[in-house]
């Protein structure tokens, strides 16, 4: 198998705080791979590291513990000449349109700036690029000399996947693109994150509380507890039947269309999600877990399940989990 | 590099975009800003007055004005009269000048040979003329008032702009530093920095350094502080904002954020404390020169003729032609610099600008 795009393994990030207490675990631990031209989403209570992890593997915050390889090289271990290569082929759309935009920038110099940074093109071509930035998320020339303020959410968010776009990257990082847009907006920025794909083979790390548009946009799914993954899957099979208590706990939260269809209990979730400083022992679920009893000798307590292919029962979904529930090992054919 | 996309768009069709943004016009925020400048009655009036003082106080020894240390033997000082003059003027009744002054001067006895503005605005109590005092004067105050500005641009700026960016460590550092600087007594420390250089006034101006520059350059060093932790507070409330996490995602150095993105952005703020700064550190100067720290006579400045008026003000005579003339001039200049930086500080902001399109 070639290299895969994206190889994180046991990444983690802890922040310390303040007056002596334990560090904040934001991501603990954290490994998957991402090929080229997939689209793998990342879902999660807000607060369980999803934007951490982000942030790290574009390396805008220091990895403390594990490694991030991008196409085969180790990022923690590039120089500065390679990383400035490495961020023209990995970009990032950020959440809050409104602060991810410099207010004095115009829309040509947003859009060209990263063009200016990699000394690519001479400025007409740059010019040029710029306007077929434009067209591409669906603005046209006119608005070219415009200043943030004067759009709305909607077409700021489309100004910043253009930026993202300008230097042609293969993966392109969402971090919650579409949670401060409008619903009705959102459907149109999903629908040119699909187009944009289709055209330019891009690879999607797509972090997002929608789990609908996680399931239109993604190939595979990954879902993170504080500060771990639980469960990763292609999504049609995670859409299928979520494996993890904590993915089915997650899973029906999603409201089904149809006032005639039987309304699934939430899966029985106790309390709020753990301090990340004080993370329980054990499988950090456990104190929320509806189905933790069902484990003998309080193991889900004891020990932590290691993310491995498993299976939930003799005819169940094999899944790539860390519950203690499927036991591991049977899955593998 | 990999072959460019295209985005889908055949030529004929960046062609036609092209064709299309041409007719689009834009303007840069600096041209935003001058017209902004322009639209406005008060902003064109205030960029007039200042710079008629800036040319002025720069041509002063260009205009036909007595000198402003010419002595007359008087009694009190005399009131403003429109025509007849006082003694003859003679180019040897001045300061020592530097070379281009000294030119200038040469010039105007070209120009205009002995002939010189009667008392337009009255004379003073040791009989020199007000007006000349006041134009001469000038240049005193704006050099000041440009050390200080300038200091607190390009050293606080940058300084502060450095340690809000880092943050931590270095920003710890570096506040301790202006902290520590903060808490000697800005007074105190301008005094003993004078005067401790003044001990060395032969072994400086061997090297150059007139006791003048030493002046403005104590003042510079001092009025550097208060900007750099004005802007480190702005920028370490910028440093986490998304479009700075965008620009570090493309690869944009250091000096490009900081001079692109950072410091852009606490425009607003540098100008309204610059507005601040520049009347303080004219009055500040007016203060050490009446301590004689600063400018010595026969050479003036506004401040010392503020300080001077102020003895004019007595029950039993008001010579008002003291105490009105310098404070008009320097009430009209720093009311211009107001009205000019709070415009500036709106018309620099894109967001400010009419959107007519």
């Amino acid at each position: 198998m070639s290299t895969p795009l994206l190889e994180v393994r046991d990444l983690a990030k802890h922040f310390p705080s303040r007056g002596g207490q334990a560090d904040v675990q934001a991501v603990d631990g954290v490994s998957f791979d991402l090929r080229a031209g997939e689209s793998l989403g990342l879902v999660g209570e807000s607060g369980c590291g999803k934007s951490t992890l982000a942030r790290t593997i574009l390396g805008l915050e220091a990895p403390s513990r594990g490694t991030v390889h991008f196409d085969g090289q180790s990022l923690g271990e590039l120089s500065r000449k390679s990383w400035k290569a490495i961020r023209r082929r990995m970009q990032v759309v950020f959440q809050d349109p409104f602060a991810s935009l410099d207010p004095r920038q115009s829309v040509l110099s947003i859009l060209t700036e990263p063009l200016v940074i990699h000394g690519l093109f001479k400025p007409r071509e740059r010019r040029l690029r710029a306007l077929a930035l434009l067209d591409a998320v669906g603005l046209g020339a006119q608005h070219l000399h415009r200043f943030p303020h004067e759009f709305s959410g909607g077409q700021r968010q489309r100004i910043g996947i253009a930026r993202a776009l300008a230097l042609e990257p293969e993966l392109l990082v969402c971090d919650e693109p579409l949670s401060a847009l409008d619903v009705s907006i959102q459907a149109q920025i999903v629908n040119l994150f699909v187009e944009l794909r289709q055209r330019f083979g891009l690879a999607y790390l797509f972090i997002a509380h929608d789990l609908a548009v996680v399931r239109k946009l993604c190939d595979r799914v990954a879902v993170m507890y504080l500060g771990r993954i639980v469960e990763i899957a292609e999504s049609e099979d995670l859409y299928a039947e979520p494996g993890h208590p904590y993915t089915r706990a997650l899973f029906s939260a999603i409201p089904v269309p149809d006032p005639r269809a039987p309304r699934p209990r939430a899966a029985g979730l106790r309390g709020e999600v753990a301090d990340p400083r004080e993370r329980p022992t054990g499988c950090a679920f456990h104190p929320r877990c509806p189905r933790a009893e069902e484990v003998p000798e309080a193991r889900c307590r004891r020990e932590g399940p290691a993310l491995l292919p498993r299976r939930m029962n003799a005819n169940g979904p094999a899944r790539t989990m860390a519950c203690h529930l499927a036991p591991a090992g049977q899955a593998e054919r | 590099m990999r072959p460019s996309w295209d985005f889908g768009l055949g030529p004929g069709r960046l062609e036609a975009l092209w064709n299309e943004s041409a007719e689009v016009r834009g303007e840069s925020p600096g041209q935003l800003a001058w017209k902004h400048v322009k639209a406005s009655r008060a902003m064109r009036a205030c960029l007039l007055l200042l710079a008629l003082v800036g040319l002025t106080s720069l041509f002063a020894p260009l205009l036909p004005l007595p000198s402003p240390m010419a002595l007359a033997l008087e009694t009190e000082p005399r009131p403003p009269r429109l025509f007849g003059s006082g003694q003859a003027w003679s180019a040897a009744d001045y300061w020592e000048l530097n070379p281009l002054d000294e030119k200038l001067l040469a010039l105007r006895a070209k120009l205009f040979g002995e002939w010189q503005t009667p008392a337009w605005m009255g004379t003073d109590a040791k009989g020199r003329d007000m007006l000349a005092r006041i134009v001469w004067g000038s240049r005193t105050s704006i050099l000041v008032a440009l050390a200080a500005t300038l200091c607190s641009l390009l050293v606080g700026v940058s300084y502060g702009a450095t340690a809000g960016y880092f943050g931590g460590r270095v920003d710890n550092w570096m506040m301790r530093v202006v902290d520590v600087l903060y808490s000697i007594p800005f007074i105190f420390l301008v005094i003993f920095l004078i005067s401790v250089l003044n001990e060395y006034r032969s072994e400086l101006s061997r090297l150059g350094v007139g006791p003048m520059t030493v002046f403005y350059v104590v003042i510079g060093l001092v009025y550097w502080l208060t900007m750099a932790r004005v802007v480190r507070g702005q920028v370490l409330a910028l440093r986490e904002s998304e479009f700075i996490q965008a620009a570090r995602a493309q690869g944009a150095s250091f000096a490009r954020i900081l001079g692109v993105h950072l410091i852009p952005n606490t425009l607003s703020v540098v100008i309204v404390y610059l507005t601040l700064t520049v009347p303080s550190v004219m009055l500040f100067e007016a203060f050490l020169s009446f301590l004689g720290l600063g400018v010595a006579p026969p050479k003036v400045s506004w401040g010392l003729l503020a300080a001077e008026s102020i003895e004019a003000i007595n029950p039993i005579h008001t010579f008002w032609w003291l105490v009105v003339w310098p404070a008009a001039a320097m009430g009209s200049t720093l009311l211009a610099l107001n009205v000019l930086g709070d415009g500036l500080r709106d018309a620099l902001d894109p967001r400010h600008g009419k959107s007519n399109r």
